[in-house]
């Protein structure tokens, strides 16, 4: 279910994702519902925002894995003035710390500005942008669903 | 015969007025904030040897070549990290002097930064941020964080909940800027102080981080800095103000804005903390042993967690210091006494760097006294200037 802030009588209006050679992955699995990050083919260290080679061990064998897609609130803020293109209402932009140890620019969805606190559990779901792509966002995660 | 003393002396600053709309070229702000510099040092425009500006600076060497008159450039260089690496240009002008590659360095930046294109703007989809694209800010875009505040707000939010911080604490800083700009006739706000009710009352950017009167106050208008050896600075017009030490830090996985990957823990300024070394060692003076501080303001909380990392108090204690009175005219660590970015208007650094200059020569009109030396901070870089 998208969130109401980028969505405008029902059609997403937030802006696609500026998309190149290295961060093509992320977001072409971000398409595909899944949330992407780089993992070192040698090192196995994990990286976002993704690179063409590792810093530890110099390779280029860079592969794009499938994150379990749970993380942790680090920070957040609401946009106001002046407003964000693409979206009806201030979203909550956060950054969020992903279990295995990266950290992304997201937004947390379902829930009201108040409620959010730093260390809130968050799970990824994806809402749709104006040119049909997706972005993974994240929302509380519920005790029914806690892991 | 003079004795060759190749330190590294500012001699000339030039400003345009600073305004919401020029009314004329970011060429023109450049080359008359130049003229004014060199005129102010008595170096004739023929004789500059180098230019140093910004990396999104848009103006061109040659165009500027062309209004000033310059016969024969040996040297050119454009620093990175936008307003972050302001100070940079110090550094990097301190180093084709002392190294010989140049003679007289024309350092200039020049902008309409309001009445042409504004950085604070949000930016739409697929466009690169017009502050420059780094290599972390397209990562927050389709997100609804498509400006400095925005971006800014995300690494603060973490260092109020950290330490206690609130928007009111972060309104100190206006408060005291705005006072300093007050009685600067050449400040935006000139003659309009504000209280923290002010700051209150004023509209959130960034929730619960910035209220407008957080932000630096986007402005048109050029300055220029002339940068010469000290023993071709005998005769020139102005008493020569030594760069005792400059130095420019990059460190993994840093940026200067959307600056969130170095470190499980943004609350500390890891690049301000790596400048105030590298000074300790080239310039023998820290910081915080000099009598006025030029410290970036783009954003209230900059200046807490630079506070820190430059080594004016520990980590978290930045609230306590500024409430202690430190920053003030007559305190310990006067705080841009033009009115900073905040105050006298944003000239993208460079405003900070010529108030430095005037405060090291005693003759600013907000003027501390007995200014032996002056420090010139921002975040990723860091200079050491005084008469000697
Ligand atoms: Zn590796």
């Amino acid at each position: 279910m998208a969130d109401d802030a980028s969505l405008r009588g029902g059609v997403a209006t937030r802006p696609d994702p500026i998309v190149t050679v290295d961060s093509s992955a992320f977001w072409a699995g971000a398409d595909r519902g899944e949330l992407i990050i780089q993992q070192c083919g040698d090192c196995t260290t994990f990286y976002h925002p993704p690179r063409p080679m590792c810093p530890k061990c110099h390779t280029t064998a860079m592969r794009p894995v499938k994150a379990n897609g749970r993380g942790t609130i680090y920070s957040y803020c609401i946009p106001i003035h002046p407003p964000s293109f693409g979206f009806a209402a201030p979203p909550i932009v956060a950054l969020i710390d992903l279990e295995e140890g990266v950290r992304i620019v997201s937004n947390v969805v379902g829930i009201e500005y108040e409620k959010v606190t730093n260390g809130l559990k968050v799970e990824v779901e994806f809402e749709p942008t104006e040119g049909g792509h997706q972005v993974p966002v994240f929302r509380v995660t519920t005790k029914k669903k806690a892991r | 015969m003079a004795i060759r003393n190749n330190d590294a002396v500012i001699v000339g600053v030039g400003q345009t007025e600073i305004s919401k709309q020029s009314g004329r070229s970011e060429l023109q702000l450049a080359a008359e904030a130049s003229l004014l510099a060199l005129n102010d040092a008595g170096i004739a425009p023929e004789d500059v040897d180098g230019m140093i500006t910004y990396t999104i600076d848009n103006n061109d060497e040659v165009g500027l070549c062309r209004c000033l008159g310059v016969k024969d450039l040996k040297y050119t260089v454009r620093v990175p990290q936008g307003g972050g690496g302001s100070v940079v240009t110090i550094f990097q002008a301190m180093a084709a002097v002392k190294s010989g590659v140049a003679d007289v360095v024309l350092i200039w930046r020049a902008m309409n930064e309001r009445s042409q294109y504004r950085f604070g703007r949000p930016v739409p989809a697929g466009r690169i941020p017009v502050g420059g694209g780094s290599t972390f800010m397209e990562w927050a875009m389709p997100f609804g964080a498509q400006s400095p505040g925005s971006w800014e707000a995300l690494v603060a939010q973490a260092y109020m909940k950290k330490y206690g911080v609130t928007n009111a604490d972060f309104g100190m800083v206006s408060v005291l800027l705005r006072k300093h700009a007050a009685t600067n006739p050449a400040a935006w706000f000139y003659k309009k102080p504000i209280t923290i009710d002010d700051h209150q009352n004023s509209r959130w950017i960034a929730a619960p981080v910035l209220r407008l009167l957080d932000c630096c106050q986007e402005s048109d208008g050029g300055v220029a800095i002339v940068v010469t050896r000290m023993d071709r600075a005998r005769d020139l017009k102005q008493k020569p103000v030594k760069i005792h030490g400059a130095v420019h830090t990059m460190l993994p996985n840093h940026e200067i804005i959307t600056n969130y990957y170095h470190s499980q823990d943004l609350t500390r300024a890891a690049l301000s903390e790596t400048v105030t070394k590298r000074l300790k060692k080239t310039a023998r003076i820290a910081p915080a042993e000099t009598q006025v501080a030029m410290i970036y303001d783009n954003f209230t909380p900059q200046i807490f967690t630079q506070l820190e990392g430059f080594g004016y108090c520990k980590r978290g204690e930045a609230k306590d210091y500024i409430a202690g009175g430190n920053l003030e005219l007559y305190g310990k660590s006067p705080l841009s006494p033009n009115g900073g970015h905040i105050g006298e208007g944003y000239i993208h650094g460079m405003n900070l760097i010529s108030e430095g200059v005037r405060q090291a020569r005693g003759t600013a009109v907000n003027q501390v006294k007995n200014v032996e030396t002056v420090f010139l901070g921002s975040g990723v870089s860091g200079a050491i200037i005084g008469v000697v």
